[in-house]
């Protein structure tokens, strides 16, 4: 186990090389920020020499790396804007985000993986065309649009809840669900599929010869081994959930890390942008292993290589 | 002489997949009805197609004419609409109905030529990785954990943050960041293709690796790649809007779902049809693709998996 960890992270490595290449390549041709940085009556001696003191003047490859060495000590640089270091800002957002991304988790398992079993049990019949249907429309749905539809209906019509903002658990209910409902799908099917899996199994077959009732067939035997494919799918979710934070914290006016991050795209603060493409890398890496290494962990039947 | 003979005779016998290819047509289109869902989604992107072709013909008005006095006129059938505007107006009096028929052409248009640029650039990496194996698969495969660590959305936001909006830059950047789905599920088939006589073969006869690839490989893993394509245009549609949403995407006056979404957000409290219906004919189009590629999935590639497991 611990060799595969091991042989995993060294793979690891290349990729880290790769997303640094990718965030920096991405800024240096943005072009030069410093004329952003200066105040508009800067002379031509100011500018060359904020040049020189941001390594701006050097080729391609000594600017590279100098970045690159600079992050990997935690220094992306300072946000122009904010007037402090990019990453203490990033970092400052992060929890809001993390927060969302845990409830909206709790909402996509909690809707998927009920209805995914249901739906299994009942196959073929209409609950299993209805609920195979539903989860494809929460896939082909455009987050965001579900997003307006339920400020529509429960802060216009009901004003039931808040339009946006945070502060309260009633503030997450909507981003949540708006978050939710299309991861949730994927993990839908899958838990129908796995469980339908799991049902042809002989040992299925046996405990059913056995007398055994159906309550303890399906939650004790079934159940259990059906979801290890689901706890991988949900871990490896972390990707599209960051994707559609990005949108869902725009439209609830949610203080995380995505609002941040479109808000220095469009006043194009650079480090900021660097540093949370970065830190968002490293967290769906991250998720990623650890559900590799869960799906190993929970099914004994996988050997590690 | 009588060997050939022989053979042909044999090869009829033997070979009733054979006899069936030939009313391909016929089969397909008994294959599609067998499926409810598949015919459903297929009739759907029809109609889109069919309202992106003939929206100069179809729509009642100018999309793009404003009109002040008209301005958030209600649908039809809601207090105070007419059947002048059966969908309403939008913050400018313009037709909401003759925009979304005009927004089907940019969805369409992005979606389709997007997933072509990604799906070359994915089937190449693919192929290459695959059949070469050794360095260049390992610098190819890093490549694509490096982008699939970064959400596809977020890169093609920075990028186009950087370079600007618009519809050409939308179309490239969406084909640049999305290509990895397709080399890593292509290079999978190639690994395990190369494997296989009919490859080893024309290795051994001295066929050259462009020619294999080309002739060999491409063709065989044709048919998941068509798979992938298909629901990956319902992804990049989605992704189009949501780009022209955040105002990244197509600009104004050029017409988008995402956009007249956008738009339609400011008006939520009293005029909720500017933000519903785009919504709406976005669900639409993308759930028939949606229907589409399940049923291409389940008919022509019943091993690949959506859902990915692993390496």
């Amino acid at each position: 186990m611990s060799s595969y960890i091991r042989r995993r992270l060294i793979q690891l490595l290349p990729v880290m090389f790769i997303i640094i290449f990718i965030v920096y390549s991405l800024v240096y041709f943005a072009g030069d920020p410093v004329l952003l940085m200066l105040p508009e009556n800067a002379t031509q001696e100011d500018i060359a020499q904020m040049r020189a003191a941001l390594n701006l003047d050097q080729p391609f490859y000594i600017q590279f790396f100098t970045y690159m060495s600079n992050v990997i000590q935690g220094d992306f640089g300072d946000s122009f804007s904010y007037n402090q270091p990019a990453l203490d800002i990033v970092l400052e957002r992060l929890p809001a985000t993390i927060e969302l991304g845990i409830a909206s988790m709790i909402v996509a398992v909690g809707m998927a993986v009920p209805l995914g079993i249901w739906s299994a049990l009942k196959r073929n019949s209409l609950t299993d065309v209805f609920i195979t249907g539903g989860t494809v429309i929460g896939q082909a749905m455009p987050n965001f649009w579900l997003g307006i539809m339920l400020i529509l209906v429960f802060s216009v019509n009901l004003s039931i809840l808040p339009v946006s903002g945070t502060g309260t658990y009633a503030h997450l209910i909507l981003p949540a669900i708006t978050l939710g409902t299309g991861i949730s799908a994927q993990i839908a099917r899958l838990t129908r599929s796995s469980m339908l899996e799991t049902l042809n199994q002989d040992y299925i077959r046996t405990a059913k010869s056995n007398g055994i009732n159906r309550f303890s067939i399906i939650y004790l035997h079934a159940f259990r081994n059906s979801l290890i494919p689901v706890v991988t799918i949900t871990a490896m979710q972390t990707n599209a959930l960051i994707g559609g934070a990005l949108v869902t914290e725009m439209i609830f006016a949610w203080p995380g890390l995505g609002q941040l991050l479109i808000q220095a795209i469009h006043a194009r603060d650079m480090a900021i942008v660097q540093a949370s493409v970065f830190i968002i890398a490293i967290i769906v890496i991250l998720m990623n292993f650890i559900a590799d290494i869960l799906y190993k962990l929970l099914d004994p039947r996988i050997h590690l290589k | 002489m009588s060997i050939p003979e022989e053979k042909q005779q044999q090869d009829t016998v033997s070979a009733p997949p054979r006899l069936k290819k030939v009313s391909s047509v016929k089969k397909w289109l008994k294959l599609l009805l067998q499926s409810k869902t598949g015919t459903f989604g297929l009739f759907i992107v029809i109609f889109v197609f069919l309202t992106a072709a003939f929206a100069p013909w179809i729509a009642p008005h100018d999309p793009t004419e404003n009109n002040l006095a008209q301005m958030l006129q209600p649908p039809f059938w809601a207090e105070g609409g007419s059947m002048e505007h059966i969908l309403g107006t939008d913050n400018l009096g313009r037709d909401m109905f003759s925009r979304i028929l005009y927004g089907a052409q940019v969805s369409l248009l992005v979606g389709i030529t997007a997933v072509l640029i990604a799906g070359t650039i994915g089937l190449a990496a693919g192929i290459i990785a695959g059949y070469y194996g050794g360095f260049i698969d390992n610098l190819i495969m890093r490549f694509v954990d490096a982008f699939l660590a970064i959400p596809s959305i977020l890169l093609t936001l920075v990028i186009l943050g950087i370079v600007g909006p618009g519809m050409f830059t939308l179309i490239l950047v969406l084909g640049i960041t999305n290509w990895v789905n397709y080399a890593r599920i292509v290079r999978g088939e190639v690994l395990s293709l190369k494997e296989r006589d009919f490859v080893t073969a024309a290795s051994l006869m001295g066929v050259n690796d462009r020619k294999i690839m080309y002739r060999h490989l491409v063709p065989n893993v044709f048919s998941s790649f068509i798979v992938i394509a298909t629901l990956s245009v319902a992804t990049t549609i989605i992704s189009e809007a949501a780009l022209s949403f955040l105002g990244m995407g197509i600009q104004p006056p050029q017409i988008s779902w995402g956009g007249m979404l956008s738009s339609g957000r400011d008006y939520l409290a009293d005029s909720w049809w500017v933000a519903t219906f785009p919504g709406l004919a976005i669900t639409i189009t993308t759930l028939g693709i949606i229907f589409l590629g399940d049923w291409l999935r389940d008919v022509l590639d019943p091993k690949t998996n959506m859902n990915r497991k692993g390496r």
